[in-house]
């Protein structure tokens, strides 16, 4: 998902003050589905898995706005462009929210960019494919923000407030961003044979990353047993992707598209499509940083970051030259 | 030329100026110096859109000949545009950026005040809508200004040198041609003169606020209104019109 | 204030006349003015709101959770502060 990067080891160092008492006191807290709020007392473990769960996801949020925003310039329509627009700005939005609630943990949002911008922090995979042609653009709204909705629904209800409190805004706005992507894959399936083979190409490559935003096989996945425990994760990886095959297929099919995938098939006995096996290389050369765009995508932010340098500053200092003046 | 075609012609220079502006603000996404401000800047864009499409869609309507908003947006060449100079301008940094808008902002906002009062039904609403909106543009934007004009050493000249660089397009605004001068006399339009008055008191305000200099009146460039246009603005509609003038007839 | 980024702020926004205002969430701005800018940009911009307050992160004051129960839980205790403790005799109205 957006938080992949959970999937791989974290640090395991923790305070020395974390009694069996109090663990056990907290994890009842968690078990009777109670909020566990800023300032509450957590495990350490609890604290840093939430600040990089969170983390990941505002900063997929932030690089998110790149690949879309490749095509406001040209989008082919002042519609589509207002709504591609909307669901850009959307983006933005979310990832304040989201930076907003990790800061609640008491880490800076200064310390966040700065991890993103050195290449320390990870965002979702999905990010760092290329949007080549307008096809792509609904491609990512109905893949992309499908599979983040399937996340980010139970995270609604997860244990830490200010982040489910975050995830109900979130689901809020996003509900029409899959929509807005599914409605351009349908345009351009009842349009010209050239339309039609755009969408196909996108579906063609888009569809295998998708699934991997789902991260690692549970098989591979060794840190999720903690984190469904402290309820910040509600499902598991392949539940979710499982998930999203079923319902997307089905899409795919009302399209008029083929899924990319020779192996994929509708299994009677469990009700559930049967799919390929995933080239679990390309994700982890992509989470690595060998992916078609990360250096692009980082580059872009970088950029964005020292530009406004001297814009960020001279804020700093009207706001300093305001306060000497208002205490002479 | 009849008033209605005047008309038309005037409300496509409206709406040519919000789209051409709107483009290039959306060029920035992604690329402003806070988060804050991305959401600024995409609110700011999607509130030119959509005046933009109000105006396109009116002028579609009064012209009769079954143009749509995007046929407006996207089929027509460059001498066909009537934007100004002032918007079709690359973007540069976030000062020159600033200094664009908050320069044709303190315009809009009182030629959207005049329109509101004349006697084109249409234009009033839409005017009415847009002001509102804009209202905050020119809030947000002084706000700006102020602090980069009185920021550090750094931001105060390059602001300046936004604000001397920009100051050549501004007297395009106030150069009433015989488009405008039909609007004053068949609809009650705005007077170029006196917004000019208004808008160099409200620039005066926030360049003395932002302790930054207002430039002497020079030499103007004009012609944008009359389609003679930059060659930036070539390159900006072969980016933007591109989709629709590739597949042409298509749906999106 | 430090060179690295700019204060952060609490929003609180009333979302209709005649209720509270909630807390929304977080910004970061170099100013008072500013953070008002921010706020309406982030957390109204589909016209939630008709009211926004906005507060520097550090100076709100706020209860210890390590003291909730001494804090807040005598005052459970404290029935007779409810109106409901009371039985209101016949006859008597507007109480």
């Amino acid at each position: 998902m957006y938080t992949q990067g959970l999937d791989q080891a974290g640090t395991d160092e923790q305070i020395a003050v974390e009694t069996d008492e109090l663990l056990s006191a907290f994890q009842e807290r968690i078990d009777a589905e109670e909020k566990i709020e800023p300032k509450d007392w957590m495990p350490e473990a609890y604290r840093r898995t939430l600040i990089r769960q969170i983390s990941q996801h505002a900063h997929s949020e932030i690089i998110g706005m790149q690949p879309e925003g490749n095509w406001l310039t040209r989008a082919p329509s002042l519609k589509r462009k207002v709504i591609l627009l909307a669901k850009v700005q959307d983006e933005a939005g979310h990832g304040l929210y989201l930076y907003s609630a990790a800061e609640t943990l008491g880490v800076s949002r200064a310390q966040m960019v700065a991890d993103l911008l050195s290449g320390k922090a990870k965002y979702s995979s999905i990010f760092n494919y290329p949007t080549l042609t307008w096809a792509d653009i609904g491609a990512i709204g109905w893949l992309v923000d499908g599979a983040a909705i399937m996340n980010q629904i139970p995270l609604c209800r997860c244990s830490y407030g200010p982040y489910a409190r975050a995830m109900v805004r979130v689901c809020k706005e996003e509900s029409f961003h899959q929509r807005q992507g599914f409605d351009i894959m349908h345009t351009l399936c009842r349009g010209s044979d050239e339309q039609k083979a755009m969408a196909q190409g996108a579906l063609n490559r888009w569809w295998w990353p998708s699934l991997m935003m789902f991260g690692p096989n549970d098989s591979e996945s060794k840190h999720s047993a903690q984190s469904m425990a402290w309820k910040i994760k509600r499902f598991s990886n392949d539940e979710l992707r499982q998930k999203f095959v079923d319902a997307t297929v089905q899409q795919a099919d009302f399209l008029g598209l083929r899924v990319p995938d020779d192996e994929l098939r509708f299994d009677e006995d469990s009700g559930h499509y049967r799919f390929g096996e995933i080239d679990w290389q390309e994700l982890f050369d992509v989470i690595a940083g060998n992916g078609p765009c990360n250096k692009q995508r980082l580059e872009k932010r970088r950029q964005a970051h020292s530009n406004g340098a001297w814009v960020r500053e001279a804020a700093q200092a009207y706001a300093s030259k305001q306060a000497s003046r208002a205490a002479a | 030329m009849s008033a209605n075609q005047a008309l038309i012609a005037y409300t496509l220079r409206l709406a040519d100026n919000a789209l051409i502006l709107a483009q290039r603000m959306v060029e920035l996404v992604a690329a402003e110096p806070e988060l804050e401000e991305e959401l600024a800047n995409a609110n700011f864009a999607l509130d030119f859109i959509g005046q933009a499409r109000m105006f396109y869609t009116y002028a579609g309507e009064l012209e009769g000949q079954g143009r749509s908003e995007d046929d407006f947006a996207f089929m027509r060449d460059e001498r066909e545009f009537g934007n100004l100079l002032l918007l079709e301008q690359p973007n540069g940094h976030f000062g020159d950026a600033l200094v664009r808008q908050i320069l044709f902002e303190a315009f809009y906002l009182h030629l959207l005040e005049a329109l509101t009062r004349c006697s084109d039904q249409r234009l009033c609403e839409i005017a009415a809508r847009a002001i509102k909106e804009v209202k905050y543009h020119f809030r947000h934007s002084s706000h700006w200004l102020v602090r980069l004009g009185d920021g550090t050493e750094l931001s105060h000249n390059r602001a300046q040198t936004s604000l001397d660089d920009a100051w050549r397009y501004t007297g395009e605004m106030f150069i009433a041609d015989e488009i405008d001068t039909a609007m004053q006399e068949n609809f009650d339009g705005p007077d170029l003169a006196s917004i000019h008055e208004l808008w160099r008191r409200d620039i005066a305000t926030v360049v003395v606020e932002a302790t930054l200099q207002l430039p002497d009146d020079q030499w103007m460039a004009s012609g944008g209104k009359q389609g003679r246009h930059s060659e930036h603005l070539g390159f900006l509609l072969a980016e933007m019109q591109y989709l629709q003038r590739s597949f042409p007839g298509a749906t999106w | 204030m430090s060179k690295q980024e700019w204060p952060l702020y609490e929003v609180f926004v009333r979302s209709k006349a005649g209720l509270s205002h909630r807390h929304a969430g977080s910004v970061h701005a170099p100013d008072d003015q500013m953070a008002l800018d921010h706020a309406r940009d982030t957390y109204t911009r589909r016209s939630e709101g008709v009211s926004l307050w906005v507060v520097r992160s550090d100076s709100i004051v706020a209860s210890d959770p390590a003291e909730t129960s001494a804090f807040f839980e005598p005052a459970k205790d404290k029935i007779y502060r409810h109106p409901t403790f009371y039985e209101i005799p016949d006859g008597v109205k507007n109480l």
